[in-house]
């Protein structure tokens, strides 16, 4: 085989890659480790890609686009879904026309989020069928797979990641492209997408017949894989973990289940009855083992011990042979800080010198809770820092009431933060309350991407741009301020003082480029200003 | 089936880390063996610790490199070293960046790759797909810097003892 088939692809590549194959027609999605890397390499092979403001509204976009008749990938990481959850659990209600594949990334092990949530709950919570690849090449292969399946029964289809098949990279050999993918075009269908009660009981019954029809399917030629071995051993796994295991126990026989809901529950019993012993080994909760013991398979799970962080050989080795010895502690690395020239810092200096009680949100700043500054008390999901201050401020006595500010960047601000502050009018605390959005002008974290209040797309064009102080203004905050933390007149912590000591809703930005982003973004002005230039040139000569 | 061969390359976010172990894992792609890559980041592009693991070899399983049995250790940042060794198999190579003495490099930005020139002399992966991945990983004004840089820390590890674990 040559170079020039095979490619050496993240499985956040393989999925860009296949979904141009697929032909979809639009991508979206909110940037989240490690998800964040799909839609870029969408954009850059060429396919149409835009961020939207939160995972809720990228999947009602979807939807619009795959209710046309288009297929449509949506991208977030496994706390996205969370957000995204409102309308996905009646979406699997509604009859997609166009292909409509899900991407949940989870992160076992925390690299870089608040929770390990096992997004595999969603799928039976949601009633939506659920791929798990165990590589690059299958995650390009099962995209492809999930945009069949789902246009098949129009259905949404989950495509369920983890940090370790996202972030590695491993060989594909990619097929052609599909060639017979339908135009969009409008066919009114009342009852199959106004969920309404009349319409929407009817259709929880047609969702359990399609999830009936496609576990057969799943049972008759869904992608499981046997790779015969020992009859001592049988392991059955899922993703990730499926390569730890055979690597692990290479002697041993092994499953590999694909579709991992709904599950091909007579192959499976078939397997266990072939073998020995049969133990399942998967990574998160003990999904898979619950649901094969309540169909009444025998099979032994991991301890405990092993739902928490990820899996990998060693610890398949340990599981193999029933060890639940404490396991060796490695040596920490160093922590992340905010960077050297962050205007963050001044900031939490500033809340830290006034004894501020901090409510955080999610984002580069909230590395704000490490020393030196500790300036930071909470910290729950995106936007909650709005939601949980002015809990704080509600509850607390008066003299600490005061002192609680809530702290949001740019990009959560737009994604969960624009509620809070109708909610901080609506309902405002007795001592009032300050708003402080730290504006870098960038979504920071997860690698500098754009958002509805850097006035760039995806690709870094120029479009609209969200003005927060026009917003705050207009929803009826009673202070509204701005300052540059450059301009060195202006003392940040007078400012804030000033606002703590008023009964009133207050808005602080604070605003200066991200450093690492200052760069980039002028690269961008540049290439605006020159396409006005020559637009305008070109108006003159054709006037 | 021959055995896997394992690198892990470490250091600290904005060293190149993963650049590095990119330009590993093509290298060996390019020589025609199974390759599977895997990194963390993040949190990590705050400057915090990063690393990386590269296998590559007939078939490879797992995309992580298991403790204690990596042929390689690549350390970008002197103090990453303690943190990692205990990737290091018993008689692995670790190469940090002690190897090039202060001021050789005309670009510090090019460590990355001198140590991946230091690590082309433990690996059997031929020299042209050392420079075809080098450069398809990089900018074409960064070609030539970087094309001494890789001698640079070939020499240094032909000439001196890489240290045996």
């Amino acid at each position: 085989m040559t170079t020039a088939e095979r490619q050496l692809l993240s499985g956040d590549d393989a999925v860009a890659l296949a979904a141009l194959h697929a032909g979809v027609r639009l991508g979206t999605g909110y940037p989240g480790t490690p998800s964040t890397e799909i839609l870029e390499t969408f954009d850059r092979l060429g396919g149409r890609a835009q961020w939207s403001p939160n995972e809720k509204v990228a999947l009602e976009v979807a939807l619009g686009v795959a209710f046309a008749g288009a297929r449509t990938l949506v991208t977030m990481k496994h706390v996205g879904l969370n957000v995204a959850a409102d309308p996905l659990f009646t979406a699997t209600y509604t009859d997609v026309e166009g292909g409509l594949v899900i991407v949940s990334a989870d992160d076992p092990g925390m690299a870089s989020s608040q929770n390990e949530q096992d997004n595999r709950h969603y799928s039976r919570a949601a009633v939506i069928p659920t791929l798990e690849p165990i590589d690059s090449q299958q995650t390009y292969d099962f995209t492809l797979l999930a945009f069949e399946i789902s246009e098949r029964w129009k259905i949404p289809v989950l495509l369920r990641l983890t940090t370790r098949v996202c972030h590695s990279k491993t060989i594909v050999v990619p097929r052609a492209p599909v060639s017979d993918v339908a135009e969009p075009a409008f066919e009114r269908n009342i009852p199959a997408r106004v969920m309404i009660p009349a319409y929407a009981k009817p259709a929880h019954h047609r969702l359990r017949a399609k999830l009936a029809e496609i576990a057969a399917w799943n049972e008759a030629e869904g992608p499981i894989r046997l790779d015969d071995g020992d009859s001592k051993l049988g392991v059955i796994s899922t993703g990730i973990s499926a390569v730890h295991a055979r690597e692990a126990a290479p002697q041993a026989s092994h499953l590999t289940i694909g579709m991992t809901y709904p599950l091909p529950f007579e192959r499976i019993r078939a397997f266990a009855a072939s073998v020995e012993r049969v133990l399942v080994v998967e990574e998160g909760d003990p999904v898979l083992v619950d649901d094969l013991r309540a169909a009444g398979i025998q099979v032994e799970g991991k301890p405990e011990m092993y739902r928490f962080s990820e899996l990998d050989v060693a610890r398949v080795r340990r599981i193999l042979a029933g060890d639940t010895s404490p396991e060796t502690v490695l040596p920490k690395g160093k922590p992340p800080e905010l960077c050297q020239g962050c205007a963050h810092r001044e900031v939490f200096q500033a809340l830290g010198e006034l004894e501020c009680i901090v409510s955080g949100d999610i984002g580069c700043y909230t590395l704000g809770v490490l020393p030196p500054f500790s300036a930071m008390d909470t910290c729950v999901c995106m936007g909650a820092s709005i939601g949980v201050g002015l809990g704080l401020r509600h509850a607390l006595p008066e003299e600490q009431a005061r002192r609680v500010v809530s702290v949001i960047g740019d990009s959560t601000f737009v994604h969960s933060g624009l509620t809070g502050i109708a909610e901080m009018v609506y309902n405002p605390p007795a001592t009032g309350h300050l708003v402080m959005i730290l504006d870098n002008g960038t979504t920071a974290m997860t690698g500098l991407q754009e958002h509805p209040g850097t006035g760039r797309l995806l690709d870094h064009s120029t479009t609209n741009k969200l003005s927060f102080e026009g917003i705050a203004r207009a929803m009826g905050v009673q202070n509204v301020h701005v300052v540059d933390t450059t301009d060195k007149s202006v003392s940040l912590k007078d400012v804030i003082a000033e606002l703590l000591a008023k009964p009133e809703t207050s808005l602080l930005i604070t605003r200066q480029p991200c450093v690492l982003a200052a760069p980039k973004i002028r690269v961008y002005d540049k290439a605006a200003a020159e396409s006005a230039r020559q637009h305008s040139c070109a108006a003159a000569v054709t006037a | 089936m021959q055995k896997v061969k394992n690198i892990v390359i470490a250091g600290l976010g904005g060293q190149g880390v993963l650049t590095a172990s990119d330009m590993l894992a093509e290298a060996a792609f390019r020589a025609g063996f199974d390759v599977k890559k895997s990194e963390l980041h993040g949190m990590s592009q705050r400057g915090g610790s990063v690393s990386s693991d590269v296998r590559y070899g007939e078939q490879v399983m797992s995309p992580m490199v298991p403790a204690g049995e990596a042929d390689v250790l690549l350390v970008l940042e002197a103090t990453q070293i303690e943190i990692n060794r205990h990737m290091l198999s018993p008689g692995g190579v670790l190469i940090d960046p002690g190897l090039l003495s202060e001021g050789t490099l005309k670009n510090k930005k090019s460590l990355n790759v001198a140590l991946l020139g230091a690590v082309s002399t433990v690996l059997d992966i031929p020299q042209e797909h050392w420079m075809a991945a080098i450069y398809a990983n990089l900018a074409e004004k960064l070609h030539k810097v970087n094309d001494q840089a890789f001698a640079l820390g070939r020499e240094a590890a032909l000439q001196g003892s890489i240290a045996q674990h």
